[in-house]
Protein backbone atom coordinates (compact mmCIF):
# COMPACT_ATOMS: atom_id res chain seq x y z
CA UNK A 1 0.00 0.00 0.00
CA UNK A 2 1.12 3.51 -0.62
CA UNK A 3 2.13 5.90 2.35
CA UNK A 4 2.77 9.32 2.34
CA UNK A 5 4.14 11.28 5.45
CA UNK A 6 6.63 14.53 6.39
CA UNK A 7 9.95 12.86 7.54
CA UNK A 8 12.35 15.68 8.89
CA UNK A 9 10.31 18.34 7.33
CA UNK A 10 10.32 16.60 3.76
CA UNK A 11 7.19 14.88 2.29
CA UNK A 12 8.30 11.14 1.58
CA UNK A 13 5.76 8.44 0.06
CA UNK A 14 6.45 4.98 -0.96
CA UNK A 15 4.74 1.52 -1.97
CA UNK A 16 4.94 -0.62 1.03
CA UNK A 17 3.69 -3.61 2.38
CA UNK A 18 1.59 -3.62 5.54
CA UNK A 19 3.27 -5.10 7.87
CA UNK A 20 6.29 -3.11 7.29
CA UNK A 21 6.92 -1.54 10.96
CA UNK A 22 8.09 2.13 10.65
CA UNK A 23 11.64 1.22 11.38
CA UNK A 24 11.68 -1.00 8.43
CA UNK A 25 10.37 1.91 6.64
CA UNK A 26 12.73 4.48 8.01
CA UNK A 27 16.30 2.28 7.63
CA UNK A 28 15.48 0.50 4.79
CA UNK A 29 13.16 2.29 2.19
CA UNK A 30 14.38 6.09 3.30
CA UNK A 31 18.25 4.60 3.95
CA UNK A 32 17.51 7.13 7.20
CA UNK A 33 19.86 4.77 9.32
CA UNK A 34 20.35 6.55 12.35
CA UNK A 35 17.31 5.48 13.98
CA UNK A 36 18.58 1.82 15.21
CA UNK A 37 16.72 -1.57 15.99
CA UNK A 38 18.46 -3.05 19.89
CA UNK A 39 15.57 -5.61 20.73
CA UNK A 40 12.61 -5.30 18.61
CA UNK A 41 10.60 -6.26 20.98
CA UNK A 42 9.19 -2.67 22.38
CA UNK A 43 11.92 -2.75 25.75
CA UNK A 44 15.17 -1.08 24.92
CA UNK A 45 14.17 2.41 22.55
CA UNK A 46 16.95 2.16 20.35
CA UNK A 47 14.27 2.87 17.97
CA UNK A 48 12.74 6.16 19.60
CA UNK A 49 11.54 8.57 16.90
CA UNK A 50 9.33 11.91 17.16
CA UNK A 51 5.91 11.20 15.73
CA UNK A 52 3.60 14.40 15.38
CA UNK A 53 5.87 15.34 18.81
CA UNK A 54 5.41 12.09 20.53
CA UNK A 55 8.52 10.03 21.68
CA UNK A 56 7.71 6.59 20.06
CA UNK A 57 8.64 3.48 19.52
CA UNK A 58 9.42 2.81 15.49
CA UNK A 59 9.94 -0.79 15.59
CA UNK A 60 6.25 -0.87 17.25
CA UNK A 61 4.07 0.95 14.43
CA UNK A 62 3.56 -0.12 11.24
CA UNK A 63 4.45 2.65 8.60
CA UNK A 64 0.78 2.49 7.29
CA UNK A 65 -0.79 3.73 10.60
CA UNK A 66 1.71 6.89 9.92
CA UNK A 67 -0.06 8.17 7.33
CA UNK A 68 -0.15 12.12 6.90
CA UNK A 69 2.45 12.21 10.39
CA UNK A 70 5.22 14.29 10.59
CA UNK A 71 8.12 12.25 12.06
CA UNK A 72 11.01 13.43 13.17
CA UNK A 73 14.34 11.43 13.33
CA UNK A 74 17.95 11.84 14.38
CA UNK A 75 18.84 13.02 10.98
CA UNK A 76 16.47 15.97 11.53
CA UNK A 77 17.82 16.99 14.85
CA UNK A 78 20.51 18.96 13.42
CA UNK A 79 20.20 22.46 11.81
CA UNK A 80 22.23 24.00 9.65
CA UNK A 81 25.15 22.08 10.89
CA UNK A 82 24.42 23.23 14.15
CA UNK A 83 23.98 20.05 16.58
CA UNK A 84 20.37 20.03 18.44
CA UNK A 85 21.13 21.38 22.27
CA UNK A 86 20.45 18.03 23.54
CA UNK A 87 22.93 16.02 21.31
CA UNK A 88 25.48 18.68 22.22
CA UNK A 89 25.00 17.55 25.66
CA UNK A 90 25.46 14.28 24.85
CA UNK A 91 29.14 15.26 23.45
CA UNK A 92 29.85 17.77 26.12
CA UNK A 93 29.39 14.93 28.65
CA UNK A 94 30.24 12.28 27.00
CA UNK A 95 26.79 10.42 27.11
CA UNK A 96 27.83 7.25 25.19
CA UNK A 97 30.04 4.46 25.28
CA UNK A 98 29.09 1.96 22.24
CA UNK A 99 26.91 4.89 20.82
CA UNK A 100 24.03 2.20 19.56
CA UNK A 101 21.10 3.39 22.27
CA UNK A 102 22.28 7.22 21.75
CA UNK A 103 19.69 7.78 19.25
CA UNK A 104 17.45 6.51 21.39
CA UNK A 105 18.68 8.16 24.19
CA UNK A 106 18.55 11.59 22.64
CA UNK A 107 15.57 11.37 21.08
CA UNK A 108 13.88 10.25 24.38
CA UNK A 109 15.83 12.69 26.54
CA UNK A 110 14.47 15.73 24.33
CA UNK A 111 10.90 14.76 24.86
CA UNK A 112 11.92 14.26 28.66
CA UNK A 113 13.13 18.08 28.74
CA UNK A 114 9.79 18.76 26.83
CA UNK A 115 7.73 17.47 29.76
CA UNK A 116 9.95 18.29 32.55
CA UNK A 117 11.15 21.85 32.47
CA UNK A 118 13.91 21.76 35.19
CA UNK A 119 13.83 17.67 36.29
CA UNK A 120 15.60 15.97 38.56
CA UNK A 121 18.36 13.45 38.49
CA UNK A 122 15.66 10.56 39.89
CA UNK A 123 12.56 12.17 37.38
CA UNK A 124 15.25 11.66 34.32
CA UNK A 125 16.22 7.71 35.50
CA UNK A 126 12.71 7.14 36.07
CA UNK A 127 11.72 8.29 32.64
CA UNK A 128 14.20 6.87 30.70
CA UNK A 129 12.48 3.13 31.99
CA UNK A 130 11.88 2.31 28.08
CA UNK A 131 15.94 3.06 27.12
CA UNK A 132 17.70 0.70 27.75
CA UNK A 133 21.95 0.98 27.94
CA UNK A 134 23.74 -2.25 27.38
CA UNK A 135 26.82 -0.87 28.26
CA UNK A 136 25.17 0.39 31.40
CA UNK A 137 26.54 4.00 30.04
CA UNK A 138 23.59 5.50 32.01
CA UNK A 139 25.60 7.95 34.52
CA UNK A 140 26.40 10.72 31.65
CA UNK A 141 23.29 10.01 29.68
CA UNK A 142 21.42 11.53 32.93
CA UNK A 143 23.65 13.77 33.11
CA UNK A 144 23.54 14.89 29.56
CA UNK A 145 19.72 15.07 29.68
CA UNK A 146 19.90 17.18 32.79
CA UNK A 147 22.24 19.36 31.69
CA UNK A 148 21.25 20.47 28.03
CA UNK A 149 20.58 23.69 27.13
CA UNK A 150 16.71 23.52 26.16
CA UNK B 1 5.78 -11.17 10.82
CA UNK B 2 2.91 -13.13 8.55
CA UNK B 3 1.11 -10.61 6.03
CA UNK B 4 -2.42 -9.20 7.03
CA UNK B 5 -4.64 -6.69 4.76
CA UNK B 6 -4.41 -2.71 6.65
CA UNK B 7 -7.77 -1.01 7.09
CA UNK B 8 -8.18 2.62 8.44
CA UNK B 9 -11.66 2.62 10.36
CA UNK B 10 -13.85 6.05 10.19
CA UNK B 11 -16.28 5.23 12.41
CA UNK B 12 -17.05 2.40 15.16
CA UNK B 13 -19.61 1.10 12.43
CA UNK B 14 -17.24 1.02 9.89
CA UNK B 15 -14.57 -0.72 11.99
CA UNK B 16 -16.80 -3.10 13.15
CA UNK B 17 -18.46 -4.19 9.41
CA UNK B 18 -14.54 -4.30 8.38
CA UNK B 19 -14.10 -6.72 11.38
CA UNK B 20 -17.58 -8.60 10.40
CA UNK B 21 -15.98 -8.68 6.65
CA UNK B 22 -12.34 -10.70 7.78
CA UNK B 23 -11.70 -13.83 7.72
CA UNK B 24 -9.34 -13.75 10.76
CA UNK B 25 -9.49 -10.01 11.64
CA UNK B 26 -8.56 -8.01 14.84
CA UNK B 27 -8.96 -4.53 15.86
CA UNK B 28 -5.81 -2.37 16.54
CA UNK B 29 -5.75 0.32 18.90
CA UNK B 30 -2.47 1.78 19.97
CA UNK B 31 -1.17 -1.71 19.10
CA UNK B 32 0.88 -1.88 22.06
CA UNK B 33 1.06 -5.63 22.86
CA UNK B 34 -1.24 -6.66 19.23
CA UNK B 35 1.95 -5.29 17.02
CA UNK B 36 4.84 -6.94 19.62
CA UNK B 37 2.39 -10.58 19.57
CA UNK B 38 2.36 -10.33 15.66
CA UNK B 39 6.01 -10.16 15.31
CA UNK B 40 6.50 -13.10 17.19
CA UNK B 41 4.16 -14.89 15.45
CA UNK B 42 1.76 -15.79 18.56
CA UNK B 43 -1.19 -13.79 16.36
CA UNK B 44 -2.02 -13.99 13.03
CA UNK B 45 -4.92 -11.71 12.16
CA UNK B 46 -5.80 -11.82 8.40
CA UNK B 47 -6.69 -8.23 8.53
CA UNK B 48 -5.85 -5.04 11.08
CA UNK B 49 -8.61 -2.76 11.45
CA UNK B 50 -6.56 0.37 12.88
CA UNK B 51 -8.84 2.41 14.95
CA UNK B 52 -6.54 5.37 15.42
CA UNK B 53 -8.43 7.85 13.06
CA UNK B 54 -11.33 7.54 15.67
CA UNK B 55 -11.20 11.00 17.29
CA UNK B 56 -14.37 10.69 18.98
CA UNK B 57 -13.50 8.12 21.08
CA UNK B 58 -10.80 9.91 22.96
CA UNK B 59 -11.04 12.65 25.68
CA UNK B 60 -12.15 12.30 29.37
CA UNK B 61 -15.11 13.38 31.17
CA UNK B 62 -16.16 14.06 34.30
CA UNK B 63 -19.90 14.40 34.99
CA UNK B 64 -22.21 12.98 37.90
CA UNK B 65 -19.97 11.63 40.05
CA UNK B 66 -17.84 9.46 36.91
CA UNK B 67 -14.54 9.86 34.86
CA UNK B 68 -15.83 8.70 31.46
CA UNK B 69 -12.74 7.87 29.43
CA UNK B 70 -13.02 7.33 25.80
CA UNK B 71 -11.98 4.07 24.95
CA UNK B 72 -8.76 5.42 22.53
CA UNK B 73 -7.54 7.88 25.53
CA UNK B 74 -3.71 6.92 25.64
CA UNK B 75 -2.54 6.37 28.50
CA UNK B 76 -0.34 9.52 28.06
CA UNK B 77 -3.20 11.55 28.09
CA UNK B 78 -4.93 9.87 31.72
CA UNK B 79 -1.90 9.91 33.40
CA UNK B 80 -1.76 13.92 32.93
CA UNK B 81 -5.47 14.29 32.99
CA UNK B 82 -6.19 17.33 35.44
CA UNK B 83 -9.46 16.20 35.57
CA UNK B 84 -8.18 12.78 36.38
CA UNK B 85 -5.38 13.89 38.73
CA UNK B 86 -8.08 15.70 40.90
CA UNK B 87 -11.28 12.87 41.04
CA UNK B 88 -9.03 9.43 40.98
CA UNK B 89 -5.73 10.48 41.88
CA UNK B 90 -4.89 6.94 41.99
CA UNK B 91 -6.28 6.32 38.67
CA UNK B 92 -3.67 8.20 37.35
CA UNK B 93 -0.80 6.94 39.25
CA UNK B 94 -1.51 3.85 37.38
CA UNK B 95 -2.07 5.02 34.04
CA UNK B 96 1.67 6.45 34.78
CA UNK B 97 2.74 3.47 35.62
CA UNK B 98 2.15 1.55 32.97
CA UNK B 99 5.10 0.34 29.96
CA UNK B 100 7.19 3.34 29.74
CA UNK B 101 6.71 6.59 28.51
CA UNK B 102 6.83 5.55 24.58
CA UNK B 103 4.05 3.07 25.88
CA UNK B 104 2.28 5.46 27.05
CA UNK B 105 2.16 7.72 23.96
CA UNK B 106 0.62 4.62 21.96
CA UNK B 107 -1.49 2.29 24.21
CA UNK B 108 -4.79 2.91 24.83
CA UNK B 109 -7.31 1.96 28.21
CA UNK B 110 -9.93 0.13 25.75
CA UNK B 111 -6.72 -1.63 24.09
CA UNK B 112 -6.01 -2.78 27.93
CA UNK B 113 -9.24 -3.75 28.78
CA UNK B 114 -10.06 -5.39 25.56
CA UNK B 115 -7.33 -7.95 25.57
CA UNK B 116 -7.40 -8.34 29.44
CA UNK B 117 -3.22 -9.36 30.03
CA UNK B 118 -3.15 -11.10 33.33
CA UNK B 119 -0.43 -8.80 34.03
CA UNK B 120 -2.08 -5.61 32.80
CA UNK B 121 -2.56 -2.07 35.22
CA UNK B 122 -5.73 -1.00 33.99
CA UNK B 123 -8.28 -4.16 35.11
CA UNK B 124 -7.29 -3.74 38.96
CA UNK B 125 -8.81 -0.43 38.37
CA UNK B 126 -12.10 -1.36 36.62
CA UNK B 127 -12.55 -3.85 39.84
CA UNK B 128 -11.52 -2.02 42.37
CA UNK B 129 -13.69 1.03 41.31
CA UNK B 130 -16.63 -0.89 40.15
CA UNK B 131 -16.46 0.83 36.67
CA UNK B 132 -18.48 0.23 33.86
CA UNK B 133 -17.44 -0.75 30.38
CA UNK B 134 -19.56 0.45 27.52
CA UNK B 135 -19.76 -0.66 23.93
CA UNK B 136 -21.58 0.17 21.05
CA UNK B 137 -24.26 -2.42 22.37
CA UNK B 138 -25.18 -2.25 25.60
CA UNK B 139 -22.85 -1.42 28.82
CA UNK B 140 -20.88 -4.42 31.60
CA UNK B 141 -20.51 -3.92 35.15
CA UNK B 142 -16.72 -4.73 35.71
CA UNK B 143 -17.92 -7.65 37.84
CA UNK B 144 -19.18 -9.58 34.93
CA UNK B 145 -16.40 -8.20 32.62
CA UNK B 146 -13.09 -10.45 33.25
CA UNK B 147 -14.03 -14.09 32.11
CA UNK B 148 -10.87 -15.49 32.26
CA UNK B 149 -6.85 -15.62 30.39
CA UNK B 150 -7.35 -13.33 27.64
CA UNK B 151 -11.26 -13.64 28.21
CA UNK B 152 -13.75 -11.20 28.74
CA UNK B 153 -17.36 -10.66 28.15
CA UNK B 154 -16.99 -8.55 25.03
CA UNK B 155 -19.01 -10.89 22.12
CA UNK B 156 -18.28 -11.17 18.61
CA UNK B 157 -18.82 -7.68 16.61
CA UNK B 158 -18.84 -5.87 20.04
CA UNK B 159 -16.39 -2.62 20.89
CA UNK B 160 -15.33 -0.67 24.01
CA UNK B 161 -15.83 2.76 23.14
CA UNK B 162 -15.57 4.16 27.11
CA UNK B 163 -15.08 3.54 30.28
CA UNK B 164 -16.93 4.96 33.27
CA UNK B 165 -15.21 4.91 36.78
CA UNK B 166 -17.15 5.89 39.53
CA UNK B 167 -15.21 8.60 41.87
CA UNK B 168 -14.29 6.79 45.10
CA UNK B 169 -14.02 8.99 48.03
CA UNK B 170 -10.30 7.28 48.44
CA UNK B 171 -8.59 4.62 46.84
CA UNK B 172 -5.04 3.60 45.85
CA UNK B 173 -3.03 1.75 43.27
CA UNK B 174 0.44 -0.65 43.93
CA UNK B 175 2.00 -2.92 42.05
CA UNK B 176 4.93 -4.74 42.50
CA UNK B 177 6.83 -4.74 38.57
CA UNK B 178 8.43 -8.11 37.32
CA UNK B 179 11.97 -6.84 37.82
CA UNK B 180 12.55 -7.92 33.38
CA UNK B 181 9.25 -6.80 31.83
CA UNK B 182 7.97 -4.51 34.49
CA UNK B 183 4.63 -5.47 33.99
CA UNK B 184 2.48 -6.01 36.84
CA UNK B 185 3.94 -9.33 39.11
CA UNK B 186 1.11 -8.33 41.62
CA UNK B 187 -0.84 -5.14 41.51
CA UNK B 188 -3.64 -4.10 44.26
CA UNK B 189 -6.36 -1.13 43.41
CA UNK B 190 -7.78 -0.34 46.85
CA UNK B 191 -10.68 1.83 46.48
CA UNK B 192 -13.34 3.21 49.37
CA UNK B 193 -16.47 3.41 47.43
CA UNK B 194 -19.74 4.98 47.60
CA UNK B 195 -21.06 1.71 47.97
CA UNK B 196 -18.04 0.02 50.28
CA UNK B 197 -14.60 -1.21 49.78
CA UNK B 198 -13.56 -2.69 46.90
CA UNK B 199 -10.14 -4.56 46.01
CA UNK B 200 -9.36 -5.14 42.45
CA UNK B 201 -5.66 -7.18 42.03
CA UNK B 202 -3.97 -8.06 38.91
CA UNK B 203 -0.89 -10.35 38.08
CA UNK B 204 -1.97 -12.85 40.36
CA UNK B 205 -4.76 -14.86 38.94
CA UNK B 206 -4.84 -16.21 34.78
CA UNK B 207 -7.21 -12.60 35.04
CA UNK B 208 -8.16 -9.61 37.48
CA UNK B 209 -10.27 -10.80 40.58
CA UNK B 210 -11.45 -9.04 43.25
CA UNK B 211 -10.02 -9.86 46.75
CA UNK B 212 -12.99 -10.55 48.82
CA UNK B 213 -11.17 -11.04 52.16
CA UNK B 214 -9.06 -7.64 52.40
CA UNK B 215 -12.06 -6.05 50.96
CA UNK B 216 -13.99 -7.37 54.23
CA UNK B 217 -11.03 -6.59 56.61
CA UNK B 218 -10.89 -2.86 55.20
CA UNK B 219 -14.62 -2.54 55.80
CA UNK B 220 -13.74 -3.15 59.08
CA UNK B 221 -10.49 -0.62 59.88
CA UNK B 222 -9.70 0.83 56.67
CA UNK B 223 -5.53 0.75 57.73
CA UNK B 224 -2.94 -0.66 56.19
CA UNK B 225 -2.38 -3.34 58.20
CA UNK B 226 -5.91 -4.55 58.23
CA UNK B 227 -5.10 -5.20 54.12
CA UNK B 228 -1.62 -6.57 55.14
CA UNK B 229 -2.59 -8.97 57.58
CA UNK B 230 -5.30 -10.75 55.14
CA UNK B 231 -3.68 -14.56 54.18
CA UNK B 232 -4.66 -14.97 50.78
CA UNK B 233 -4.95 -18.49 49.08
CA UNK B 234 -2.31 -19.57 46.62
CA UNK B 235 -4.83 -22.04 45.07
CA UNK B 236 -5.41 -20.67 41.22
CA UNK B 237 -3.19 -18.17 41.09
CA UNK B 238 -0.19 -17.78 38.57
CA UNK B 239 3.04 -19.30 39.26
CA UNK B 240 6.63 -18.70 36.53
CA UNK B 241 10.06 -18.45 36.98
CA UNK B 242 9.40 -14.92 38.45
CA UNK B 243 6.87 -15.96 41.63
CA UNK B 244 5.13 -18.84 42.80
CA UNK B 245 1.67 -18.63 42.98
CA UNK B 246 2.55 -18.67 47.27
CA UNK B 247 5.09 -15.45 46.62
CA UNK B 248 2.23 -13.98 44.69
CA UNK B 249 -0.56 -14.50 46.89
CA UNK B 250 1.48 -12.88 49.66
CA UNK B 251 2.62 -9.95 47.35
CA UNK B 252 -1.33 -9.19 47.13
CA UNK B 253 -1.53 -8.49 51.29
CA UNK B 254 1.43 -6.67 51.21
CA UNK B 255 0.25 -4.75 47.81
CA UNK B 256 -2.73 -3.63 49.36
CA UNK B 257 -1.18 -2.38 52.78
CA UNK B 258 0.85 -0.39 50.46
CA UNK B 259 -2.33 0.69 48.49
CA UNK B 260 -4.10 1.66 51.62
CA UNK B 261 -1.12 3.71 52.72
CA UNK B 262 -1.53 5.56 49.43
CA UNK B 263 -5.30 6.12 49.59
CA UNK B 264 -4.71 7.81 53.05
CA UNK B 265 -2.21 10.22 51.29
CA UNK B 266 0.93 8.24 53.21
Amino acid sequence: MKVSMTVNGKPASAEVEARTLLVEYLREHLRLTGTHVGCDTTQCGACTVHINGDAVKSCTIFAVQCEGANVLTIEGLAKDGKLHPMQESFKENHGLQCGFCTPGMVMAGIDIRRRHKNPTEETVRHELEGNICRCTGYHNIVKAILTAKM
Amino acid sequence: MYQFEYHRATSVEDALAKLKKASDGKLVAGGMTLIPTMKQRLAQPSDLIDLGGLKDLRGIKVEGGKVVIGAMTRHFDVANSADVKKAIPALAVLAGGIGDPMVRYRGTIGGSIANSDPSADYPAAVLGLGATIKTNKREIAADSYFKGLFETALEAGEMITAVSFPVAKRAGYMKFPQPASRYAMVGVFVADTGSGIRVGVTGAGPCAFRAKDIEAALAKSFTPDAAGTVKIASKGLNSDIHGSAEYRAHLVSVMAKRAVAQALGG
